[in-house]
């Protein structure tokens, strides 16, 4: 399947490995992604604060671009900010038509002219998830992960951009969950999985910044995660570079890889680690890497009948 | 019943009386213009307009123009037909017209109060009244039907609601099928420990009336078994109701328990238990479970999964267990049917941030209820998800699932008060132990509620302002290991605030049933935006319905307690009773009417007609409608491809003169009518 691909500033740098990774698994999940030409960058999440008319003019030139260049109405962002700014503008033009004209003034002086509603924004974890479906990633694997725990975390962009359709529950997601377990991997019930990293709040206050990070990893910890699995290079960046910081400040001594969920794909699906960007990582993920197996863990036996311990507890479905 | 053609020259006498309904309609619509602008065309010979029409006054003003200037139709552009259109057919029929020669325009929920503007629904309100002045023009007197009532009475739920309303009839001597979908009635009720703010035992007032249900001759108790099907009308109801299979002989069983005692499956009780208790596969949901048989849970039971087992039938003393039992169908006849089917518990896991289904110490309200029971898993003790532990530090989460838009808009009206007897119940059970409710608003209108609100303040309950945004085990510092932490914003103190504590409950709103709508296709009525039964009327007719004969009573109308419930379960019992002693009543003459001369004996309406009112003539090959069971829908008449099928009151003349009227350009004169038609 045909998808426009917004790769944003961070996929060409820091993020590289994010990047590779997509590119690998597209291949295995027959995905075609077009970049768009001449793409700029989305203005992250500060200039819209700032400006909001160029900003939100910046955002459109690349909508248009994509419907202009595009076969496919639909446009992946991988980045979690570029998909929330694409998403969002996209939203506000149709809703807001005194900004529309306004952004139509900009844009028309470049000779590019956009319809909103006429490019489908995704996060690629919705086209996995959703578009691919579980069952199509499943099929791909080759060396599952078994063993291996991972914390899913989502960050707070990209399961609610607001007043928007939602493709998952906006506090508490599961479609990277269950991606991850169709990979064979061991996956934590993280209780933080969608609260912020900090964002760029580590350039501004560093000490509420660490504080987040601090509360991130521990929870990990706690759950005794062998990795982190993120969506979002900000998460990345922030949980890898500054796990040094919180250790320093906080007295700890985390040492939690945290990658890119395509980047676990990848492997699952049989790529050799140096094709994913494995090795750009601060906190280096191989010693959690080894601990997965060839066989699946044991699942633990059903508690015999008539036994009692405790109370019934609920539970909540698969679909749930 | 064929359409009368009236020649042109054959004019009608036509009153016009539009109401300004003090001001809801005369706020918006200029009445004494549309009064005027009727009065031009040249078939009304008056054209009034009044305060007050459904006033006695008002009333009179049809009746003596109609002796006075020999009218011959009236019209009356007003409210809903629902409202009054009965009030006005009389005050014709008291001016000596047959109440059929009337019609009514309906220019208050179809115009003053769909718009505030002025000159639209002006404008709309002559183009409704035009229209209901052609029609009537075509109208034929008809007269009213007759149908008996049958005095037998089909409940559906036995609840306290259904409970109630059974005894009622049955106490006055009229037969009552009463039917529940569970092993036993009782309800929700039964499940309850205490109730709010008396806090006299839930089971001690319920079960006697469980057993005056199970004794009174009048009352044939249907349990575990469903309705099928209902055919008919008011007062002629054909039921089907499948009795399913319990697997156990109702004549033979003694309800000794010693099947329940000796067999070996143990599985979680998820209807009476809520989810927090055992049962067996063959079980009773309580002891003092009315009819007092038990139930053999198919799925479950070892013999019907693998073949064998049979301890309940080599220990029962009466040979009361039989495998082969088969579902049974049985059928009768009532006149009329009270629908109360209860409400369903939200499901908190669909907020996944509350944690319930993830963090085995938070609580539904149905499962505190049951621990808190003596009669419950723990006998009452209120411990942790281990059994064992007592909790210190206890956090009530009030609305869940209720004011809030994202689940249920609707407030759900019993939480507060429950969520207070929670409070009052831990403080008893547990003292010492701190109570934390999070409310957003407190609701405590009723008897004695506000009084238990501050008994409560009084107790030592902290009260924190504010809707809860998660309940998490993710710790953060240090005291809060292990604990269930609440966040929420303290809105009086403008804080955040986090509370680690041992224990969450949610108290979950009421829902309308998971079936209600389907429930509600069956019986013929309908559903609000809620899933919640509709009433006929909110204020004036809350436990009628819009189909005759059929009443709703208790929570599958809307959330509501225990005292409002019993309150409705007697006003469906007293409405059907009203019914029966009336013996007979009159049923609208719409119906349908084929012309036989003219029927080609296709028979395509035969198998159309919803409610199997056409039969079929062999010998002179047409068809016709049995008029008691015609209910005018009106299918047959617009199938009929000779279009010789009449539905009385709607036939095409009638339709189209009134669509003629309505489509009329209401801002011309209406004199100029007359040339174009």
């Amino acid at each position: 399947m045909k998808y426009g691909y917004y790769p944003g500033c961070s996929m060409e740098k820091n993020a590289r490995s994010y990047h590779d990774s997509t590119m690998a698994i597209a291949k295995s999940l027959g995905i075609e992604f077009v970049e768009v030409e001449d793409w700029n960058c989305c203005g992250a999440t500060e200039y819209i604060a700032i400006e909001k008319i160029p900003a939100y003019a910046l955002i459109t030139r690349n909508l248009a671009l994509a419907a202009e260049q595009n076969g496919s109405t639909n446009l992946v962002a991988p980045c979690s900010a570029c998909y929330l700014n694409l998403k969002k503008a996209d939203h506000y033009l149709t809703d807001d038509p005194k900004l529309k004209k306004k952004v139509d003034t900009a844009l028309d002086a470049g000779g590019l002219n956009y319809q909103p509603g006429s490019v489908n924004v995704q996060h690629l974890l919705e086209t996995i998830a959703i578009d691919i479906g579980y069952q199509a990633v499943e099929d791909q694997v080759k060396r599952p992960l078994y063993n291996l725990r991972v914390a899913p975390y989502y960050g707070c962009l990209v399961p609610r951009p607001a007043a928007m359709e939602q493709f998952d529950d906006p506090e508490h997601p599961v479609t990277m969950d269950k991606i991850l377990k169709s990979l064979g991997a061991t996956v934590i019930d993280y209780p933080l999985k969608a609260q912020c990293c900090g964002g760029h709040m580590t350039q501004i206050s560093e000490d509420t910044a660490l504080e987040m990070l601090r509360r991130l990893l521990k929870n990990a910890a706690d759950y005794d995660a062998d990795m982190i699995a993120t969506l979002c290079p900000m998460c990345q960046l922030n949980l890898d570079a500054y796990q040094d910081a919180v250790n320093a400040r906080f007295g700890t001594d985390y040492k939690i890889p945290v990658v890119y969920f395509t980047q676990l794909m990848g492997l699952a699906f049989g790529f050799p680690a140096s094709e994913l960007g494995f090795g750009k990582e601060i906190v280096s993920p191989s010693p959690a890497l080894e601990k997965i197996t060839v066989d699946p863990p044991k699942t633990p036996r059903a508690r015999r009948r008539g036994k009692k311990s405790g109370l019934p507890t609920p539970t909540i479905t698969e679909e749930g | 019943m064929s359409e009368q053609k009236k020649s042109p020259a054959e004019q009608e006498k036509i009153g016009v009386y539009v109401c300004h309904c003090g001001s809801n309609i005369a706020g918006t619509i200029d009445v004494q213009e549309v009064a005027e602008w009727i009065e031009g065309n040249p078939n009304v010979v008056v054209s009034r307009n009044y305060e007050f029409m459904c006033s006695s006054t008002g009333q009179e003003l049809i009746e003596n123009d109609i002796k006075e200037k020999g009218l011959t139709r009236i019209v009356v552009a007003s409210c809903s037909p629902h409202m009054h259109e009965k009030t006005f057919r009389e005050a014709t029929e008291r001016g000596g017209l047959n109440p059929f020669l009337y019609e009514m325009a309906n220019i208050r929920e179809h115009g003053s109060w769909a718009t505030n503007d002025k000159q639209a629904a002006t404008i709309k309100a002559k183009a409704l009244v035009n229209a209901a002045v052609e029609r009537v023009v075509h109208h034929a007197p008809l007269e009213k039907i007759p149908v008996e009532i049958n005095p037998k009475t089909l409940i559906v739920g036995g609840g306290i609601a259904g409970i109630t309303a059974a005894l009622e009839l049955a106490e006055a001597g009229h037969h009552v099928y009463l039917v529940e979908r569970e092993g036993t009635i009782g309800g929700h009720m039964a499940q309850i420990d205490k109730t709010f703010p008396t806090l006299d035992c839930s089971a001690c007032i319920l079960t006697p009336k469980m057993v005056d249900v199970g004794q009174n001759d009048n009352i044939t108790l249907l349990s575990y078994s469903e309705v099928e099907s209902v055919d008919g009308y008011i007062g002629n109801f054909n039921i089907t109701v499948r009795k399913k299979a319990r697997c156990v002989i109702d004549e033979l069983c003694t309800s000794c328990g010693i099947c329940e005692e000796k067999c070996p499956i143990k599985v979680v009780d998820e209807d009476y238990g809520a989810g927090i208790t055992y049962r067996k596969a063959i079980y009773r949901s309580f002891p003092q479970a009315v009819p007092g048989f038990p139930v053999l849970d198919k799925e479950n039971c070892t013999y019907f999964q693998t073949g064998k087992c049979k301890v309940c039938e080599k220990v029962c003393p009466t040979e009361a267990i039989d495998y082969e039992q088969e579902d049974e169908w049985i059928k009768f006849d009532v006149g009329n049917i009270i629908l109360a089917t209860g409400y369903d518990l939200f499901d908190a896991r669909k907020i996944p941030q509350y944690g319930y289904g993830r963090l085995a110490n938070v609580f539904s309200s149905l499962e505190f209820e049951r621990m808190v029971n003596a009669s419950g898993p723990t006998g009452g003790h209120i411990v942790l998800r281990d059994g064992e532990t007592e909790p210190e530090k206890i956090a009530i989460v009030h609305c869940v699932g209720s004011r809030d838009q994202n689940y249920n808009e609707y407030c759900s009206k019993v939480c507060c008060m429950y969520s207070l007897k929670f409070a009052h119940l831990v403080h008893e059970h547990l003292p010492g132990a701190e109570v934390y409710n999070y409310y957003i608003d407190m609701r405590t209108p009723g008897k004695g509620y506000e009084e238990f609100y501050h008994r409560l303040l009084n107790e030592g309950t902290h009260f924190i302002r504010g809707r809860v945004a998660e309940i998490t085990d993710a710790d953060r510092q240090p005291g809060e290991e292990g604990k269930l932490i609440v966040q929420a914003e303290n809105t009086l103190l403008g804080l955040q605030q986090r509370n680690a504590v041992d224990m969450v409950i949610l108290s979950a709103g009421m829902e309308a049933r998971h079936d209600a709508d389907e429930v509600s296709k069956l019986f013929k009525m309908g559903c609000d935006y809620d899933g919640f039964f509709n009433e006929r009327h909110p204020k004036l007719a809350p436990v009628a319905t819009m189909t005759d004969g059929v009443f709703i009573a208790g929570t599958c109308q809307g959330p509501k307690d225990i005292p409002e419930t019993v309150a409705q379960g007697g006003a469906a019992a007293s409405q059907v009773a009203k019914l029966i002693n009336q013996g007979t009543v009159m049923m609208e003459p719409v119906r349908a009417s084929i012309r036989e001369d003219e029927c080609s004996g296709c028979r395509i309406c035969n198998n159309l007609c919803p409610y199997n009112a056409i039969e079929f003539d062999e010998e002179k090959e047409v068809s016709r409608v049995i008029t008691a069971l015609c209910q005018g829908c009106g299918t047959c008449v617009a199938a009929c491809p000779s279009g010789v099928i009449d539905g009385a009151h709607f036939t095409n003349t009638q339709v189209l003169a009134e669509l003629e009227g309505i489509l009329w350009d209401v801002q011309s004169d209406v004199t100029a009518k007359q040339e174009v038609l």
